[in-house]
């Protein structure tokens, strides 16, 4: 257990008991080492099965909507980048702020199990960082790797360190910034003639099987009624039978978040088809930032979203592609 | 042998009912002619069109999509025009990232009194989609086949 997990798990515990807090939202001990999942502790007891390590990528806000409509305050550990999330969703006015103690935690990048498999290492029991390096133990033995290789999409491309809006922190040592640039990826994509793009999205979106998981993992998609779950959208829950409706579904979903998205890249991690569907709204970040400013959702819990905004020399839509969009 | 069927395109153009609807009529009674494969749907204002019409329309066998309002500054509701630009320009570009081509989609400002202006830009889009060819891309193909 890490000096972190402790300072974590000593202020979840000074919380409950001192009845500051009726429940605190972290991570529950999975079946396996690499699989916490999100939980709610009501108890001193409950907390023995509190983790938080290296493969806690899971983002706790959106679970905030329904938690923080109980009676009591609710204490809630959050990652830097889903400290954006929690903003995002009281600038919304879906949880009341009121209620919840935000506590910003250190993350220095969360590791992606399928990245560690893929390098021949299963039956994980242990992964402990030091610095750059990472050791990941197993039952077969243990084995060191390259933080980098091992780390998630989202956090390889980790878009700010800064906790905010919370009301206290547990950060232990420098968290650093991580170098990459996040829209290489889409620059790319946009460099391609249409008819690659076009191939390349067939390709990964016909891998989709409808499992709406990136759809129900997403802070920003918070409706209560989906525009997906209405039979007569076309696109009703089941695999998509061809290219449009594969297309479509993407489509909307993206556009229905754009402006909104603060870029947590839960989307593509809990892709069980590892669809690269953050490309989809970095696109969309992109276009937002090169057209009518930069913008972070998430930064600020008020003013308004660029998509809810206009000035009155906006860009027309049919400039739009050599408005320095496409440089 | 078979006949070689010349391909006419299908065209969709959302309207605003205030401008580019009335523009129409206007280039009806002006005796100015556009293309019969222009579809007119009519709406309350531009901004009421939402994307999953333009997805719609290309599922069901549209070949392009135009959307047709009021001139920024001249919205019959004082605003909607402007959420719609930024909202198509988003649209049309995030689109073209997915590899549709991007002559499919356009917006056009034509206000009430240009009945001329809305013949020039109908007939300069379908001119447009026929060279362009049938859209394959993003449609429901069991639409097409027949």
């Amino acid at each position: 257990m890490t000096d972190l997990e402790n300072k974590i798990i000593e202020r979840a515990e000074n919380l409950l008991e001192s009845g500051e807090a009726a429940r605190v939202v972290g991570w529950k001990k999975g079946e396996f080492y690499f699989d916490p999942s999100p939980a709610e502790f009501d108890s001193k007891e409950q907390l023995r099965d509190f983790v938080y390590n290296g493969f806690c990528g899971a983002n706790l806000s959106k679970y905030l909507i329904q938690v923080s409509k109980k009676p009591g305050k609710t204490a809630v550990f959050l990652k830097p980048c889903d400290t954006f999330s929690l903003n995002q969703l009281v600038k919304e006015h879906r949880v009341n702020r009121d209620n919840i103690i935000a506590i910003g935690i250190e993350c220095n990048g969360k590791l992606d199990i399928e990245k560690i498999k893929e390098k021949g290492v299963s039956a994980v029991t242990e992964a402990s960082e030091t610095g750059k390096e990472v050791t990941v133990s197993s039952l077969y033995g243990k084995s060191v790797m390259n933080k980098e290789d091992i780390l998630l999409i989202k956090c390889l491309t980790c878009k700010s360190k800064k906790l905010v809006g919370v009301d206290e922190t547990i950060v232990l040592g420098e968290m650093e910034e991580a170098p990459s640039d996040r829209f290489e990826e889409v620059e790319k994509l946009e460099k391609m003639t249409e008819a690659e793009r076009f191939a390349f999205w067939k390709s990964q979106l016909s891998k989709c099987i409808r499992c709406n998981a990136c759809r129900n993992v997403c802070p920003a998609c918070s409706c209560v009624k989906c525009v997906f779950d209405n039979p007569q959208s076309g696109v009703a829950a089941k695999a998509n039978d061809d290219e449009f409706e594969e297309q479509l579904f993407h489509i909307i979903r993206a556009f229905h978040v754009s402006g909104r998205c603060t870029d947590c890249g839960e989307c593509s991690r809990v892709c069980p088809q590892r669809i690269p569907l953050h490309l989809l709204n970095r696109k969309f970040i992109k276009d937002i930032n090169t057209c009518y400013g930069e913008y972070q959702a998430g930064e600020a819990a008020d003013g308004k979203t660029p998509l809810t905004d206009y000035t009155v020399g906006d860009v027309e839509p049919n400039d739009v592609f050599n408005a320095g969009v496409r440089k | 042998m078979q006949e070689i069927k010349e391909f006419v395109p299908n065209i969709v153009a959302f309207c605003c009912n205030w401008c580019s609807y009335a523009g129409a009529d206007l280039a009806g009674s002006g005796r100015l002619s556009y293309p019969a494969n222009v579809k007119i749907i009519r709406v309350p204002c531009s901004c009421r069109v939402n994307p999953m019409f333009i997805l719609k329309a290309f599922q069901r066998g549209a070949d392009g999509v135009i959307l047709c309002g009021c001139h920024p500054g001249d919205c019959h509701y004082v605003t909607g025009n402007y959420y719609t630009r930024r909202r198509m320009a988003m649209l049309f570009d995030f689109l073209n990232y997915m590899g549709i081509e991007k002559e499919r989609t356009r917006v056009e400002w034509v206000s009430a009194a240009e009945g001329a202006r809305f013949s020039q830009v109908m007939n300069d889009f379908v001119k447009k989609i026929t060279e362009l060819g049938e859209n394959r891309r993003i449609t429901d193909l069991r639409v097409k086949e027949k």
